[in-house]
Parts: C-alpha cells; sequence; structure tokens
C-alpha cells in the first residue's frame, strides 16, 4: 500500500496505472489553467495603451537593422548533435540500472563495452575540436 | 496523540473518508486528485513568493548589503508588492513577434516547472503520485523548460533574444547528460526510479555513499535552472535578459515565477535523491515530521546554490561547455562504472557502499588533479593565471 497518496487512500485494492497517469493527466489540466487564469485576471485590470515606439524591437533605444530568423552558428548544432548520442545511451542506462541486479556479470561486461564505445565517440569529437569554441 | 502522529496521512483519510458517502469511487478520486493538483500547482508560485526575498536577503549580506527592508517587517512583503506590480503592468507584445507562440511560451514554461511536483515525496505516502518511471519522469518534465525557452527566444524576433535561446538550447542539452548519468547512478544503487522507494532505500543519505554524483548533480542542476555562474542564458551584462527580454506584466511574471519553481524543485529532488529526503531522527515513529525535515533540507541546498550565486563570476560559454563535456560526462561516466562494479561484488549492502565511496572520493581527486595540470598549462601557454 506504499504507493497510496496522501489524499487518497482507498480501502482494499491498489492503484491501476491508468489512475496513477490520470493523475498525471489532470495535474497537467490544472497546471495549464493556473496561468491561463493569471493572464486573464491580469488583462482585466491592466491598462492597454501601445503605440509605435512601445511596440518596436527593444534593442538599448537603436532602430532594429535585418533580419533576426537567420542562419545562426554551426558550433551549437554541434553540441545539439553529441547530446544526441548521448541521451540516447541515457535511454538505455534507466532499464539496465533497474534490471542491474537480476541480470548477473553479463550486464556489467555488456555496459563497460557500451560505454567506452561511446567514451571514445566523446573522445573523437574531443580530438577532432568539436568541443572547443571557433 | 495517535492522530497527531501521522497528521498529514490521517487528516487525508478522514477526509477520504468523509467525501466517500454517497459518491462512486472514481468520483472521489477524482476530487482528491483536483485537490491534490490545485495544492501542488501552488509550489511555484510559492516558492517565488518566499524565495524571493531570501534570495535578496542572502545575496545582500553576502554583498554586505541588507536587502529589501522597506515593505513589512524585515522586507518580508517585498515579493507581495512585486506580485502586484507584475499583475496589473501593462503588457506589451511587440509588433515583430510571432504572436501565438510569444503568448504561448510564458504558460508552457509555468508547466513544465509546476509538473515536476508531481513526483516529489514529501513525507511517507505524501506525495502526488510514486509513478514507478519518477526519475524518468522528473527528466522528461525538465526538457519542456528548453523547449519553452527556446519558444520564447525565438518568437520574441530579438537578436538578443534568439542569441539567449541558441545558448539556451546549448547549456540544458549539454548539463542535461551529467544530471542524467548522476541520477542514473542513484537508480542503479537502489534499483528503483520511484522517488518514495529512492527515499525508503538511504539508510544513509546518498550523499555520504555517492559524493560525486551529489556534486555533479548539484552543478547540472545550477546549469538547469539557468542560475549564475551559469547564468549565460540570461547574462544581463551582455545579452540584455535574454530570451525574456520582450516580455513584461505578467508574462515576465511566469518566467520568474518558474524560475524560482524550478530552483526550489531542483532542490526538492537533489534533497529526495541524495540528502535522504523526508528521512531523519524520530521519523517512523512520529511520521508528521517527515516533511519538516523535508523543508529543511531543500532551504540548506537552496541556500547554498545562493551562496554560490553571490560567490562565483558567470562563465564564457566555452568554458562552460568545455567544462560539462570534458569534465562532468566523463568523470560521471567513469562513476557510473565504478559504482555498477562494486554492486556486483558480493558481499554485504554496507561493504558496497563504502566501496562507491572510496571510487567517488577518488575519482573527485583525479578530476580535481587533471583540472589543475590544465590550468597550469593553460597559463604557461598565455601568461594568465587560472582561467
Amino acid at each position: 500500500m506504499r504507493e497510496l497518496i496522501v489524499a487518497r487512500v482507498r480501502p482494499k485494492g491498489g492503484q491501476t496505472v491508468l489512475s496513477q497517469y490520470a493523475f498525471v493527466g489532470i495535474f497537467a489540466i490544472i497546471a495549464f489553467a493556473l496561468p491561463i487564469i493569471g493572464l486573464a485576471m491580469s488583462w482585466l485590470i491592466r491598462p492597454k495603451k501601445p503605440n509605435r515606439a512601445k511596440n518596436a524591437t527593444y534593442e538599448c533605444g537603436m532602430e532594429t537593422i535585418g533580419d533576426t530568423w537567420v542562419q545562426f552558428k554551426a558550433q551549437y548544432y554541434l553540441f545539439a548533435l553529441i547530446f544526441v548520442v548521448f541521451d540516447v545511451e541515457a535511454i538505455f542506462i534507466f532499464p539496465w540500472a533497474i534490471a542491474y541486479n537480476k541480470l548477473g556479470l553479463y550486464a556489467l561486461v555488456e555496459m563497460v563495452l557500451f560505454v567506452v564505445i561511446l567514451f571514445g565517440g566523446l573522445l573523437y569529437a574531443w580530438k577532432k575540436k568539436a568541443l572547443e569554441w571557433h | 496523540m495517535d492522530y497527531i502522529r501521522n497528521f498529514f496521512v490521517n487528516l487525508a483519510q478522514s477526509w477520504t473518508t468523509w467525501i466517500s458517502t454517497g459518491l462512486p469511487p472514481w468520483a472521489v478520486d477524482v476530487v482528491n486528485y483536483l485537490i491534490v493538483g490545485v495544492i501542488l500547482v501552488m509550489m511555484p508560485v510559492i516558492a517565488t513568493l518566499t524565495l524571493t526575498w531570501m534570495e535578496r536577503k542572502v545575496i545582500g549580506r553576502i554583498q554586505n548589503r541588507i536587502g529589501p527592508n522597506r515593505v513589512g517587517p524585515w522586507g518580508i512583503f517585498q515579493a507581495i508588492a512585486d506580485a502586484v506590480k507584475m499583475l496589473i503592468k501593462e503588457d506589451i507584445v511587440p509588433d515583430n513577434a510571432d504572436k501565438p507562440v510569444f503568448n504561448l511560451a510564458p504558460i508552457l514554461i509555468f508547466v513544465g516547472a509546476a509538473l515536476l511536483w508531481a513526483v516529489i515525496p514529501f513525507g511517507r505516502n505524501m506525495v502526488g503520485q510514486d509513478l514507478s518511471i519518477g526519475a524518468l519522469y522528473v527528466i522528461a518534465i525538465g526538457s519542456i523548460t528548453t523547449v519553452a525557452v527556446l519558444m520564447a527566444g525565438w518568437a520574441s524576433n530579438n537578436k538578443y533574444a534568439l542569441l539567449g535561446a541558441f545558448r539556451v538550447v546549448a547549456q540544458l542539452l549539454s548539463y542535461e547528460i551529467p544530471m542524467v548519468l548522476s541520477m542514473a547512478t542513484v537508480v542503479l544503487v537502489v534499483g528503483t526510479m520511484k522517488m518514495g522507494g529512492i527515499v525508503e532505500a538511504q539508510i544513509v543519505p546518498f550523499v555520504l555513499v555517492l559524493p560525486l554524483a551529489f556534486i555533479v548533480y548539484l552543478l547540472a542542476a545550477t546549469a538547469e535552472t539557468g542560475r549564475a555562474p551559469f547564468d549565460l542564458l540570461e547574462a544581463d551584462s551582455e545579452i540584455v535578459a535574454g530570451y525574456f527580454i520582450e516580455y513584461s506584466g505578467l508574462k515576465f511574471g511566469w518566467f520568474y515565477i518558474a524560475e524560482y519553481g524550478n530552483l526550489l524543485a531542483v532542490s526538492a529532488i537533489a534533497t529526495t535523491l541524495f540528502l535522504g529526503g523526508w528521512r531523519g531522527p524520530f521519523v517512523s515513529a512520529v511520521p508528521a515530521l517527515g516533511p519538516f525535515y523535508f523543508v529543511i533540507k531543500t532551504v540548506v541546498v537552496i541556500f547554498i546554490l545562493m551562496w554560490i550565486r553571490g560567490t562565483w563570476p558567470r562563465f564564457r560559454i566555452d568554458q562552460m561547455l568545455g567544462f560539462a563535456w570534458k569534465v562532468l560526462v566523463p568523470a560521471s561516466l567513469a562513476n557510473l562504472l565504478w559504482v555498477a562494479t562494486a554492486q556486483m561484488i558480493p558481499a554485504p549492502t554496507p561493504v558496497k557502499w563504502f566501496l562507491m565511496l572510496i571510487g567517488n572520493v577518488a575519482i573527485i581527486f583525479v578530476a580535481l588533479t587533471l583540472l589543475g595540470q590544465a590550468a597550469k598549462r593553460h597559463a604557461a601557454k598565455h601568461g594568465l593565471a587560472g582561467a
């Protein structure tokens, strides 16, 4: 009965997975509702006096030159690529960590190999100076 | 007396018994979920009202000032005055902005900060819902923040905002990896992702078993919440305020609330994973003490984060990303492998945990030595100290 929550203790029977996620669903709806209610309240009481200068893009008083949405530095893209590799690894590590005590020595050897290969990738990126800022 | 001992759970039980008369079970569930949901969704707001005051006082003392002291005794109503101001301030939407995305971003960032509270255990049986994938849920919800921040930066159609958003993506992505790896280390030791189960397993707080994982988590959490010294996404002196430069009024307020909500949430998660959560003296006899221990530990973690903010200068972006990939990731990978090896040894748990502690300390020592050598090489090459 450990997983029973504070505000919900039923005399018999456990909770289904569906019921657990029903809470997350209801919670998400409330979490969306609160800022919307807040913004609506603020919309009712705040002043609305827009003008062109006020609605201009803020750039410390200078006129904006050129388009904002331009091609950006590829360096950020490299980090994103390395991240994807490691994030997929993380997804693999969690189930491995849960089942670890049941899997025996095989799990350890397998994870060592996996991490060594990944670490090789990181070293390669390091040597290729993908982690430096150009 | 027995009622007081486990006050919160008993209160909930009485309430459920009272409401169950005449209602079908599913309706009881829905009513209770709504109540718990409303309480938990207020956590980021409560965090903002209390932590902004605490932060100003703490940073003020560190910088030899006294902080807010006008509104109410010791300035404790300062945060409420700020909240009223935000509520009645004019809301400016720039003409060039991508309006639907611009308006959605503050809502989404709050959702990301609020949803974390669903799995954080305040005491035994006192948790929104102890999901079986608790730790993974925390990581998944954490990435909503990244998306919302990128949305805000992109939709503002402002160069500073866009620069801020790029930095966010690079920073949050880079520091997510060491954070995930340090959480995976804890999951490996416990064998469950349930937050409640992780607390139950901590006969000794894991900070004394896995100090390296704790330090890595704390650093990564500081970066994930975008706080100094990793506050490059806001960097007031470089890109003015980063991704929320164009926001004003309550839309800015939701970003602010989400920031402090995240600060409280990562501290609460650090408490849960590494400091024993609600465990403490006499807690098994008097479970109602659990939430108090939990809050005290969380406030201590927050104080450490504020102390760090008040003490360190901001890093450059290349130093910061380099630190994540060249120091934190290798160290936490090595830690994960060592902990897995120690876990495999057929020995009683205290022996295993002692071995993990030795390995952790050794890795910290090696990492610090290598860092020191790298700093010396850098100084010899460029004729500068440190950097």
